[in-house]
Order: C-alpha cells, then sequence, then structure tokens
C-alpha cells in the first residue's frame, strides 16, 4: 500500500471513530422507535416488564435488550397486552403460560426451585457448623500435649545450647 | 486413616459428579410449559396457491380425534431441510396425521419447498406474523410436538429430528399414544 493510500485509509478510520458514540453514551437500543407506545407511563411498565422476560433465542439476554426476532414480536405482543389492559402480572403469566419458568429471568420461588434459592444459605451454614465444631474440639485439647523432658534430654539439650553458645563466643 | 479425613474427598466428588452431570445437559433446550395441557385454541390459513388440501389450513379442532404431530418449519430454516425425508417417512406411518406450521415464510418459498423436497403433511397452517407460534412456545424452527387424540400437547422436540429421535423417541410415543 502506498504512504498516500494509507493516509486515505487512517482519515476515513479516524472520520468513523469520532462519528461513532462514546462508549456508555447513547447505546443503541434494541427497542425500535416504531414499537413503543405513544403513553408513556404504559411504555415504561413494558420496558419493566420486558427487563424482567428472557429471550429463548439468546437466554442470557433479556428481551428488552436482546435484536432476536423472537424478543421483537414479544416485545409487541406485551405492548399488546397492556393496551388490552393487562395488569403486569398478567402479562407475566401470558407469557410464563406459553413458555414457562424458564423464561422469567427471576425464578419464581415454589417448591422446586427452594435449592436454587437455599442452597448457598444452607452452604454457608454448613461450613459454619463445621468451622464451629472443629474450633470447639481444639479448644479442649491441652496445649503442653507431648509429655515432660527425661532428665537425659534436659542433659542434652543443656549440651547443645553450651555448644552453640561456645561456637559464638570464639569466632 | 479417621474418617474426617475423607470429608473434603467426598465433597469434591460431589460437586465434581454434579457439575459433570450439569455438561451433559442442553441448555439451549427449553422444556415446553404445555406438556400435559390441551393444544392452544388457534384458526390458520392454509398455503394459497397450493393443492387444494393444503390450500385449506387447520385449527386446534383437526388435532382431536387421533395421534397428531405438528410440525414447525420454513424454507429459510437450514435445519428444516435435515428432518424433512424423516418428516416423509414418518408420513407413512397410518397411526399418525402431520400437520404443518409454516413459520414466518413466503407462500412461494413454502411452495417451492414442498414441490422440491415432497409434502410430508396432512395439512399446512401459515403462520406468517409468528403470533400462533407464540401460543405453542416455540421459540426456533424446526420444532415438533407430539398431540394425543385428545388434543393434549403430550411432547415437544427442539430442533431438528434425527434418525434416532425418531425411531427411539417420537415413533415409540406415537405406538403408546395409538394404544
Amino acid at each position: 500500500m502506498k504512504a498516500s493510500h494509507r493516509a486515505v485509509v487512517l482519515a476515513a478510520v479516524l472520520a468513523v471513530l469520532a462519528l461513532a458514540p462514546a462508549p456508555g453514551g447513547n447505546r443503541a437500543l434494541a427497542v425500535k422507535p416504531d414499537e413503543m407506545l405513544a403513553d408513556a407511563a404504559m411504555e415504561a411498565r413494558a420496558r419493566e416488564i420486558s427487563k424482567g422476560l428472557r429471550c429463548l433465542v439468546c437466554q442470557n439476554q433479556s428481551i428488552d435488550d436482546s435484536d432476536a426476532e423472537l424478543a421483537r414480536d414479544l416485545r409487541i405482543l406485551v405492548r399488546q397486552r397492556l393496551k388490552a389492559g393487562d395488569s403486569d402480572e398478567a402479562v407475566f403469566r401470558f407469557v410464563v403460560d406459553r413458555y414457562g419458568d424458564f423464561v422469567l429471568l427471576k425464578p419464581p420461588m415454589k417448591p422446586v426451585t427452594y435449592i436454587l434459592w437455599f442452597g448457598p444459605l444452607l452452604i454457608l451454614l454448613g461450613a459454619m457448623a463445621v468451622l464451629v465444631f472443629f474450633f470447639i474440639r481444639r479448644r479442649g485439647t491441652p496445649i503442653t500435649a507431648s509429655p515432660a523432658l527425661s532428665e537425659d534430654d534436659l542433659a542434652r539439650l543443656e549440651a547443645l545450647l553450651d555448644g552453640d553458645r561456645d561456637e559464638r563466643e570464639e569466632p | 486413616m479417621r474418617l474426617v479425613y475423607i470429608i473434603p474427598l467426598a465433597v469434591f466428588a460431589t460437586v465434581a459428579a454434579a457439575f459433570g452431570v450439569g455438561l451433559t445437559l442442553k441448555p439451549n433446550i427449553v422444556p415446553s410449559a404445555l406438556i400435559d395441557k390441551p393444544v392452544p385454541e388457534f384458526t390458520l390459513a392454509g398455503l394459497p396457491g397450493a393443492e387444494v388440501e393444503l390450500a385449506e389450513g387447520f385449527s386446534s379442532a383437526d388435532l382431536r380425534g387421533r395421534v397428531s404431530i405438528v410440525n414447525v418449519f420454513a424454507s429459510w430454516c437450514f435445519p428444516c431441510r435435515i428432518e424433512h425425508p424423516l418428516l416423509m417417512r414418518l408420513a407413512r406411518n397410518p397411526k399418525v396425521r402431520i400437520f404443518g406450521l409454516n413459520y414466518k415464510d413466503r407462500p412461494e418459498d413454502a411452495r417451492a419447498w414442498l414441490k422440491e423436497l415432497g409434502n410430508p403433511y396432512h395439512r399446512i397452517g401459515v403462520d406468517r406474523e409468528g403470533r400462533i407460534a407464540i401460543d405453542w412456545g416455540v421459540y426456533g424452527v424446526p420444532e415438533t410436538f407430539i398431540i394425543d387424540a385428545g388434543g393434549r400437547i403430550r411432547y415437544k422436540h427442539v430442533g431438528p429430528i434425527t434418525p434416532s429421535d425418531l425411531d427411539e423417541i417420537i415413533v415409540p410415543i406415537i405406538d403408546r399414544l395409538s394404544e
């Protein structure tokens, strides 16, 4: 590539970067203007509901975030239900009836999900019980567990310490 | 060795086993909320310009009285092409009738598809907006439902049917429901 060409390419790249929105700025919305409701309060409810509904195509995005076609269809459906006078709960129920609890990003509290909600707490309690058990047992153990030194041991120890001292005194 | 020293090993083995099982699961297959529920109420128009039967469409009432299959398909869906020969094979099974739910497709494309690959469907319903598919809890194409003679959804298969899915899962369910 010639130097002049390179300069043109660089200028084009810089121009594109200058036009691009700053990160964290006005991020492109998945929700398109033509989907939005005229009633601002109802639109706000629709946005809140959409944020709680999983996009089953992409699974870890809500339908409010997702560009998938099914997400768009469901966003429109949520708005239709609201316009028809459904409460927020009724809209959630409408979608759950068709797609199951998995469509809710916040899992409901019911017997099959108890392990999900309480599992971490149980593990924490279990770990605390184990710790407490070990600490209590350790407190019961006397610190001077080893038997007292015999006469011979004391004499050997004395000799060793003396030797050490001698070495230090005459370098 | 004292028994306490086994505990960390046992905990590790349990966690490893749980994760091991987790690895074999397919998170992209979401179990249907409609199993053992009656089919949703709907009426779908047929494929315009197709032969008489396919131009007729079908409704929830058509799914009662006999074991039926509802197969969600589209001409733009590549995995549908993979499972199509198996649907042709299943169409020869006298115990079952296959209904096609043509999802977000253009009628001319759907007609061309059937002409090229053959028609396994007893009836076809055209769902251009995908609205009826939502009532069925469809989140991808292809999906296949087995409906009993009472009009209840008994099984849902997500993704293309493979020969082993057909022989080991779908046909045995049809046999059981036909008894």
